[in-house]
Order: structure tokens, then sequence, then C-alpha cells
């Protein structure tokens, strides 16, 4: 792995994001996989750098305010007083689980050789290779600007889409960033414990449906046409 | 267990700051702002999402949820809530917030397991605004449809195991 380069600006990133859309449609695949191994081995990948707030948080806190004053009107003022006194209970009580999720998702970004992922994901590897793609599903941190050029990644390395199907489905569904991040101050431990527990089969099922109907000549997935 | 998971969590945090700063300082101080900042980022976010479920919850008339969406719905339920998942538009914050104060309103949790599969494996703005332009199309839509049986089996789950 190189030497560590900080974080590239905004118009790298931009640079970065543009450069894996072209190299997708660009009928050169030898520059394009030399292209994406780059990519790969970029210590700090392509992030979306969020805003505060967005137009999603603000039509929730929208209807959350009208939700407050038909609580506050309806049921009066100490009703009003025991709801917001318990979330703002739940939601600082999650504070450093958040902070937390932020630092693990942080340091495994800078970490973790990307190059090694594609490579174990890269392989046509059997039952193995869904495991392994599940696996590193789970691992790797980043939302979907970071996670989509990867599994693109993967499969112009000769990954199947099984393979890719898995990886993905696994970040969704266990990924433990998302969970500790998003999921954990609205539904609490218990709950993102056991959902999570019940999605584990999911990206193997997802995966072995996916080369399944590949199999079935279904679907096609080469990529170069 | 919140005390628990914290102190896991926290061990795992001080474990990667060790690594980070055997292999240098820079990216020591690197990774502490990036995950700092990212926090900051979040938390008007998160706040206004958790803070706003209780009221939504509340504000909803728990007589709606109950027979739709209550643990005696059965598939029913959960055909809904993954249909629901499949629509609901939005990032992160809004899918949390109503799945949440389903739950607190009365909602199954096989139910609002199903909605937030759904939701988190194919709702139907992120395919096309995210992953249609980063991906092939073809393995898209071939990842979205094999994900379709998904929520039904996480739910499936959930009600065979009675738990969360």
């Amino acid at each position: 792995m190189g030497g560590y380069r900080g974080t590239p600006s905004p118009w790298q990133r931009k640079l970065s994001s543009a450069h894996c859309w072209v190299n997708r449609n660009a009928a050169d695949k030898g520059s394009a996989l030399d292209y994406v191994r780059a990519d790969l081995t970029e210590p700090a990948p392509p992030r979306r750098r969020r805003r505060a707030f967005d137009w999603s948080t603000l039509i929730i806190a929208a209807v959350a305010l009208v939700a407050a004053a038909t609580v506050y009107v309806r049921d009066g003022w100490r009703h009003f007083l025991a709801i917001f006194s318990g979330d703002l209970m739940l939601f600082g009580e999650m504070l450093p689980k958040v902070l937390a999720g932020c630092l693990i998702g942080a340091f495994v970004t800078l970490l973790l050789p990307r190059e090694l992922v594609a490579r174990w994901v890269g392989q046509e590897s059997g039952f193995t290779g869904l495991l392994i793609a599940a696996f590193f599903g789970f691992l790797l941190p980043g939302g979907p600007i970071t996670i989509y050029p990867v599994a693109g990644a993967f499969l112009t390395m000769g990954a199947d889409a099984g393979a890719v199907v898995s990886f993905i489905t696994s970040w969704t569904l266990c990924g433990y960033t998302r969970a500790l991040v998003w999921e954990l101050p609205f539904f609490g431990p218990h709950f993102v414990i056991w959902r999570i527990v019940e999605a584990v089969p999911l990206p193997i099922i997802a995966g072995l449906l996916a080369r399944g109907v590949v199999r079935a000549r279904l679907a096609r997935t080469d990529i170069a046409k | 267990m919140t005390l628990a998971v914290n102190i896991l969590l926290w061990l795992v945090v001080c474990v990667l700051a060790v690594i980070a700063a055997y292999r240098g300082r820079v990216l020591l101080n690197n990774g502490a702002r990036d995950g700092v900042v990212e926090f900051i980022r979040l938390l008007p976010r998160i706040g206004a999402g958790v803070i706003g479920a209780g009221f939504i919850a509340k504000a909803l008339p728990n007589e709606w949820i109950a027979p739709w969406l209550g643990p005696q719905s059965g598939f029913l339920g959960v055909a809904i809530a993954t249909l629901g998942g499949a629509l609901t538009p939005g990032g992160p914050v809004v899918g949390f917030s109503i799945g949440a104060a389903a739950l607190k309103t009365g909602a199954g949790a096989p139910q609002v397991i199903a909605y937030s599969t759904a939701w988190a494996l194919y709702a139907l703005h992120r395919l096309v605004i995210w992953e249609v332009p980063l991906m092939p199309p073809r393995v898209v839509w071939l990842r979205a449809a094999v994900s379709v049986p998904l929520p039904f089996i996480a739910a499936a789950l959930a009600m065979a195991l009675s738990q969360p």
C-alpha cells in the first residue's frame, strides 16, 4: 500500500467518480482495469460530502413539527413534554455509539487495503466466494458513492454477478456502520441486533439466486456490451 | 446491554486508533478528524429523525396502523410493509423515522423488519439515483429482482424466532 496522500479534495472526488462512469462505457478494457486498480488502492475513497441538512431531513423535521403541534393541541403540554424528554434521552444515550460508529468507519476506510478486498472477491470461487463477498460487505464502511464503484470494480476484475449481489446485499443489510450510525438511535440495540441476525442468511440467498438466474440465461451480466 | 455495547465499540475504536498511530501520525489524525466531522454532520439529521419519530408515532392514529401492520396482520402486513419500503423516497432519515414511528404505534416487529429490509434493498429512488449511474444497469436490475423475496424471508425468520 502506498503512502497516505490525504483526503482528496471535492474536485478530485468528482473527477474520480466521473472516471468510473466513463470507464464503464469505455471499449478499452485494459485501461479501465488499470484505472479500477488505481481507484482501489486509493487510501481515501471518494466520499459523498454531506451537508448537515438535506431535503429529506427537512421533510421529516416539518412532519415532526406538525405531529408535535398535533400532540400539544390534542393531548396537552404534559404529554408533549413526556415524549420530548423521552426521545431526547434516547438520542443522548445513542450519541457515544454513533460517534464510535463514525470513528470506526473512518479508520477502517483508511486502513483496509481495498486491493486486497478486490483480489478476494475478484476470484471465481464458488460458495466460498459468496461468503467472502458477504463478509467484505459487512466490513466495508461508507455510503452508496463508495460502495457501488467498488462493486462495479469487482465486476470488471472478474467477480461473478452472484458475488457482487451478495456483497451489496450484505453491505446494505448487515453493514455495521449503517446499523450503528443510523439504525441504533431509532430502534435501540435489541431490535437492531435481532434484525441483523435475521438478515445474515439473506446475502447468501441473494447471491445464489443471482447465480441461478444467470445460469438459467434469464439475465446477462457481461458489462462490456 | 447498552454499557456492554458502548465498551465493545470504544474498544474497537481504540484498537483501530492504535493501528493507525502505528502506521503514522497523519493517518491517526485524519481518521479521527474524518470520524468527528461525519458525526457532526449527522447530528442534526439523526436528531430530527429520532425526536420526530416519537411525535409522529403519537400523532398517528393507532387504529390505522395496528390492523394493517400489527403483529396479527401476518403476511398480508408483511406484503404491505414491503411495498411501502420499496416506494419510500428519501434518505435514511425518512426510512428509519417511518419505521420507528410505526413500531411505536403498534406495528409488529416482523412487519417493520420487512419494511426496512425492502427499503434498504430496493427503494426505487435509490436504484435510479445511485445505483444505475454507478453500476452496470443489468446487474442493478438483476440484484433488485433477486432481492424481492428477501424482506419476506427476514420477516418469516423474525416470526419463527419470535424476536425482536
